[in-house]
């Protein structure tokens, strides 16, 4: 594929001295689902509306399917939205409003109607067609919403926080609905949210966003497991982070002294470390081991339980480092007796394998 | 004693003493004077005082002050008139309206503000001096009118020019006056309306599709209805009973029917008559009020999620 479906280069906003979008450049396959990711603030809405056209930006260009949208009003942008609060028209039945894109298309009224039918299918909504949206359920309005933004076959879809209004059961099954959805109709998704699960079980790949900028892009594990800031290793999971400096390297391995730790540990290398760089090693919750018994392992720590959660299939360990700084530790109750489990203040060890850790430079 | 009036101000009576006091001041104020004038209506003049009797030609009720409505061309044409007149002012008061309430909710709330302000502003001078400078605006020796004249003989040939326009004592004087005292009625409630559409609903559609002009048919206009026809009704209604306008700057030959029911009542001192032609127009105002609320409990049930 030479071009890619959509090119996004350079793009900034202002609104005022505002700087709500920063030099973005991010590019979108075709039947992608490719998801923005960041706080409230961030940019990423801006950006999205962007890419409607309502928007326009105040530098840079978006190119959709090799077309330049610089001054392309939304109502003749081959894209459709999801809005947020869905947006449906209160005064049409749940028909008209899936209808209502149609309008401007050439076709027959039967030709229009039978898209209609179509896409209530889809939505699994044939039968509440004559309904009034205030008459019908908040997942049945999302799915309204999104019935009405395919039906006009756009080329991108954008979807602007699409499962935030949904209780959290609906929401789940709302998602993998999603997905099917994008896949048997292979419509490109852009996704805007500020639930980093959301995003990670929706897309193909995420760009994370701060302050306008793109921080990270990359395929849901990539942004999971290699971070490239301590942003992103933040923003995505959860993740204990203490400042280090390199003592030494030797291939791909490097040897930090953590403070916290009184220790020196093991952490594969990232490109362009030197010796005594400043650096921050970050270590998942899940990524360690407890135990109760010094472990034959390369990166111990010592610290004492401070709290504990039992969910049942897992537990999670507060653990007081000698320095006094705390790290949480996900541990899965594997075994069935609660005796061999830590307790509140017993001596632990704790240790992971070097690629574990993550080293963060900026 | 105190203990039992805060016992029950705390209770049920409390309750019903709120919700009773708007009853106690229609029945005082609205329902008691309506049947009064009812009942007068169907009296026969008298010289006496007050000028009506019941009994004598038509024993207990008499019905010559409605047949005279029918068989009188002065009350057909005064109904006429008025209707004509207030349809008129209310669809003039409709299309200048409109894109004020629009313009109302598109400016920031700075400016919001300073120009409601300004929509309200006539209200705070007196309603009869406004007349008058209308009727000082209209009158033949105005600059108002020597510019409008001058501008009249540019535009037409000269055989066609004029001296001054004819303004004053015209139903085109009464619409006029009416547009300019009634247009609040329409611009407040339609602005109320429009305030809380929610303008992600003008995205959708033009995301959809729709050019901007488009997206006013399908979403603005029919969502705004309940509010054009309650601005509509609040412009129409006094219009069709207004006295003192079409007295001051209308037609004394082809009076509005406001100005009837005075002369019947003053002048004329025919009381059951101008009672007949009050209760008449009252009817024609039942109608046009029904559909009002019909629309407004509409609206209300259309408010929830």
């Amino acid at each position: 594929m030479a071009d890619p479906f959509i090119r996004i280069e350079g793009v900034s906003k202002k609104f005022g001295t505002f700087q709500a979008v920063q030099d973005v450049s991010l590019t979108v396959a075709q039947g992608e689902i490719f998801s923005l990711l960041g706080g409230s603030g961030c940019g990423k809405t801006t950006l999205l509306r962007m890419l409607a056209g309502f928007e326009e930006p105040t530098e840079g260009r978006i190119f959709i399917d090799g077309q330049d949208m610089a001054g392309v009003p939304p109502w003749q942008r081959p894209v459709h939205m999801m809005f947020q609060s869905y947006a449906l028209f209160p005064h049409m039945s749940v028909e008209k409003n899936v209808g209502y894109g149609l309008k401007h298309e050439d076709m027959t009224a039967a030709a229009r109607k039978a898209r209609v039918a179509e896409m209530l299918e889809l939505v699994q909504l044939s039968p509440f067609g004559h309904r009034k949206p205030h008459q019908i359920s908040g997942g049945q309005r999302q799915r309204v919403a999104l019935a009405r933004a395919l039906a006009r076959q756009p080329k991108l879809l954008l979807l602007d926080e699409p499962l935030a209004a949904l209780d959290k059961k609906l929401r789940e099954h709302t998602q993998f609905e999603l997905m099917s959805i994008q896949e048997r109709t292979g419509v490109t998704f852009i996704v805007v949210t500020h639930d980093q699960e959301e995003a990670m079980t929706l897309s193909d790949r995420i760009a994370v966003m701060d302050k306008g900028r793109v921080k990270q892009v990359g395929a849901p594990t990539e942004i999971y497991e290699y971070p490239n800031s301590r942003f992103v290793a933040g923003f995505i999971g959860s993740i204990t982070a203490f400042p280090g400096r390199v003592s030494a390297l030797a291939g791909d391995m490097a040897t930090v002294q953590v403070a916290a730790f009184q220790a020196a540990v093991q952490a594969r290398a990232v490109p362009g470390l030197t010796v005594g760089q400043e650096v921050t090693l970050a270590v998942r919750p899940e990524k360690l081991v407890i135990s109760q018994a010094r472990p034959e392992a390369e990166n111990v720590i010592e610290g004492q339980v401070k709290d504990l959660a039992y969910f049942g299939k897992d537990s999670l360990y507060r653990i007081t480092l000698p320095s006094g700084d705390l790290i949480s530790v996900h541990s899965v109750n594997a075994g069935r007796s609660a005796g061999g489990r830590p307790d509140w203040d017993d001596k632990v060890y704790l240790s992971f394998a070097p690629p574990a850790a993550i080293l963060l430079v900026e | 004693m105190r203990n039992r009036i805060a016992t029950w101000l705390q209770g049920r009576g409390y309750r019903g003493v709120i919700i009773g006091l708007p009853y106690i001041w229609l029945l005082l104020f609205f329902f008691i004077p309506f049947l009064l004038v009812l009942a007068i209506s169907f009296g026969t003049r008298t010289p006496t005082a007050p000028p009506f009797g019941y009994g004598g030609e038509h024993p207990w009720i008499s019905f010559v002050g409605y047949s005279r409505l029918f068989h009188d061309d002065l009350y057909i044409r005064a109904f006429l008139v008025s209707l004509s007149n207030a349809a008129t002012a209310t669809v003039l008061c409709l299309l200048l309206g409109y894109p004020m309430s629009l313009a109302l909710t598109r400016v920031s709330s700075s400016w919001r503000n300073i120009l409601l302000m300004l929509v309200i502003l006539p209200f705070w001078t007196s309603f009869l001096l406004r007349v008058y400078a209308w009727m000082g605006l209209m009158g033949k020796n105005s600059w108002f009118n020597a510019l409008l004249t001058d501008a009249y003989n540019l535009l037409t040939p000269a055989a066609w020019h004029l001296n001054n326009i004819p303004m004053m004592h015209s139903n085109f004087a009464v619409v006029l006056v009416m547009v300019y005292t009634y247009l609040p009625f329409m611009i407040l409630p339609l602005y109320a309306n429009l305030e809380r559409l929610d303008p992600v609903l003008d995205e959708a559609a033009m995301d959809l599709g729709s050019r901007p002009f488009r997206v006013f048919l399908d979403v603005t206009l029919p969502q705004s209805v309940p509010g054009i026809i309650a601005g509509a009704m609040l412009v129409f209604i006094p219009a069709a009973g207004e006295l003192v306008i079409p007295t001051l700057v209308g037609d004394a030959s082809s009076p509005m029917i406001g100005r009837v029911i005075a002369d019947e009542f003053s002048s004329a001192s025919d009381w059951p008559m101008a009672a007949s032609v009050a209760i008449a127009l009252l009817l024609l105002m039942v109608g046009p009020m029904m559909l009002y609320t019909h629309y407004q409990s509409k609206a209300e049930a259309g408010d929830e999620p």
